[in-house]
């Protein structure tokens, strides 16, 4: 009944002591492979959200700046909206509504991610659309008045004029709300995207060694085995459970 | 579809009072911890700078989340004691916001022009009342807009606590999700809640703004007052 061997996919949902027998005799290669993979995705996380927060906020500037009522009033109501709302419910609406509607196929950790992904994007491209706005009011109006006078077409007053005088200044500004982002990154764990955090809480849940796991987040990434479930884990400790319908992934057995 | 809001309207409300409930609390303990900051980090002593700067430093660069998580698991352990749920989010978000509050608190006194640091020591005032009454009347119409910001920033990051099991707005929201499957509209609703939420903060620091600004644009009749009002009594 007591199996010392490692897990294998027909072991789940009988007894698992061979889960319980990796827990007590970690493998030592285990913690450091699962650290570089939540580090993967961090980077990832905060790479993806800042290409489209720098994008989608420069558009949102643009679209605020418009002659077009409608447009300007539209782009004005979604940044404040989106700027006054926590980020946590917005993933959460993004992860439960929006992804599962428009990518039903999906794998759900796939879904996690676009969710992740596109939510803190869009968090902080409203944010980002609020620098670039500065920028732009901070071009003389003279460029404006001097572009009409040469009859330039509206695209082209933007691309050879405004932009190339406005982006470079507020680049600073726009770099603060990267680093701003990489911090919000550990908020994705919440719709289980795999991430430091996510090591962090699996390797306090199962070990009971808090201490150890946040601390060592705040300073180096977290620290946790490798081999466990994560639903199994985080499901039962904290709120809310992670996938509705996770799918189950046989533990992996570490390599050495 | 939408008469269920009715339904969840009571439940949610107690989640939104639980959600302001924190806010306010990580709002006055933030102030606290961003006033003493800021003034820590003007102190002539090397070492009070140097512990108001690593506060703000701390806070400032690890993750709220991280923090919270920090301050409601880890403690614990550390020293034995465990604050309740709600406690622990107020002070782990009112610090979180104080390292950023402490900067705004800092920048604002040093925009108070130097003559007026001159005036009071000129007029031998008090270290204590020159800060009190000089120097932070000014500097503070200058901190009422960023620290809406950070009061909004709050706000939103209150939605954080919902992770270690306080029943605010978000928490009764998952909750909800869970019971009735009716996620979009639910999560519609919360969101909304929270704008309006964000909308009343927006407001109320405007009416600050604008009552510390006829404050100050009244200070030099206030000040004036009593003896405006001896030579109408004497005429009287």
């Amino acid at each position: 009944m007591i199996a010392t061997a490692a897990c294998t996919p027909e072991d789940d949902g009988k007894w698992e002591w061979c889960r319980v027998d990796e827990l007590l005799n970690p493998p030592p290669d285990a913690a450091w492979e699962s650290l570089y993979d939540g580090l993967w995705v961090t980077i990832q996380a905060t790479i993806v959200g800042a290409i489209i927060a720098i994008v989608l906020g420069l558009v949102f500037a643009i679209m605020r700046r418009s002659t077009v009522r409608p447009v300007s009033w539209t782009a004005t109501a979604i940044v404040e909206f989106i700027r006054s709302t926590p980020l946590l419910v917005q993933l959460f609406f993004l992860f439960f509504v929006i992804v599962p509607t428009l990518f039903s196929g999906m794998e759900v950790e796939t879904q996690a991610k676009v969710a992740g992904f596109t939510g803190l994007g869009l968090h902080y491209a409203t944010y980002m659309s609020e620098v670039y706005r500065a920028g732009i009011d901070g071009v003389p109006k003279g460029q404006w008045e001097a572009s009409t006078a040469l009859s330039l077409p509206r695209t082209r007053v933007w691309s050879s004029v405004i932009l190339p005088q406005a982006i470079p200044r507020v680049l600073p500004a726009l770099g603060n709300y990267v680093i701003a982002m990489f911090k919000e990154v550990p908020l994705l764990f919440t719709i289980s995207v795999t991430e430091l955090l996510f090591n962090a809480n699996q390797y306090a849940s199962t070990t009971f060694q808090s201490t150890e796991a946040y601390t060592r987040r705040r300073l180096l990434p977290g620290h946790q085995h490798h081999h466990r479930h994560p639903d199994s884990t985080v499901g039962a400790s904290l709120w809310p459970p992670l996938n509705p319908s996770p799918a189950r992934t046989g533990p992996t057995a570490p390599s050495r | 579809m939408l008469s269920d809001v009715w339904d969840y309207l009571p439940n949610l409300l107690r989640g939104a009072l639980v959600t302001l409930e924190v806010t306010g609390g990580g709002i006055v303990v933030g102030l606290i911890a961003a006033f003493a900051s800021g003034l820590m980090a003007r102190s002539p002593l090397r070492v009070v700078r140097l512990i108001s700067r690593v506060y703000v430093e701390v806070f400032r660069g690890t993750s709220a989340l991280v923090q919270l998580f920090w301050i409601f698991f880890v403690l614990p352990l550390l020293f034995g004691w465990q604050l309740f749920p709600i406690w622990a989010g107020i002070i782990a978000l009112g610090l979180n916001m104080g390292a950023y509050g402490s900067e705004v608190v800092r920048g604002a006194i040093r925009a108070v022009p130097r003559g007026q640091y001159e005036a009071a020591i000129a007029l031998s005032l008090s270290p204590m009342d020159r800060m009190r009454r000089v120097i932070l009347p000014q500097a503070w119409v200058g901190m009422i807009p960023p620290f809406g910001n950070l009061f909004i920033e709050l706000l939103k990051g209150s939605a954080l606590v919902s992770l270690i099991t306080v029943s605010d707005l978000t928490f009764v929201g998952q909750g909800l999700r869970q019971l009735e499957g009716n996620t979009a509209l639910i999560y519609t609703v919360v969101l909304v809640m929270y704008f309006v939420m964000a909308y009343l903060i927006t407001l109320g620091m405007r009416f600050l703004e604008r009552r510390a600004k006829a404050a100050l644009g009244q200070r030099p009749v206030a000040s004036k007052r009593p003896t405006d009002v001896l030579p109408l009594e004497a005429g009287a």
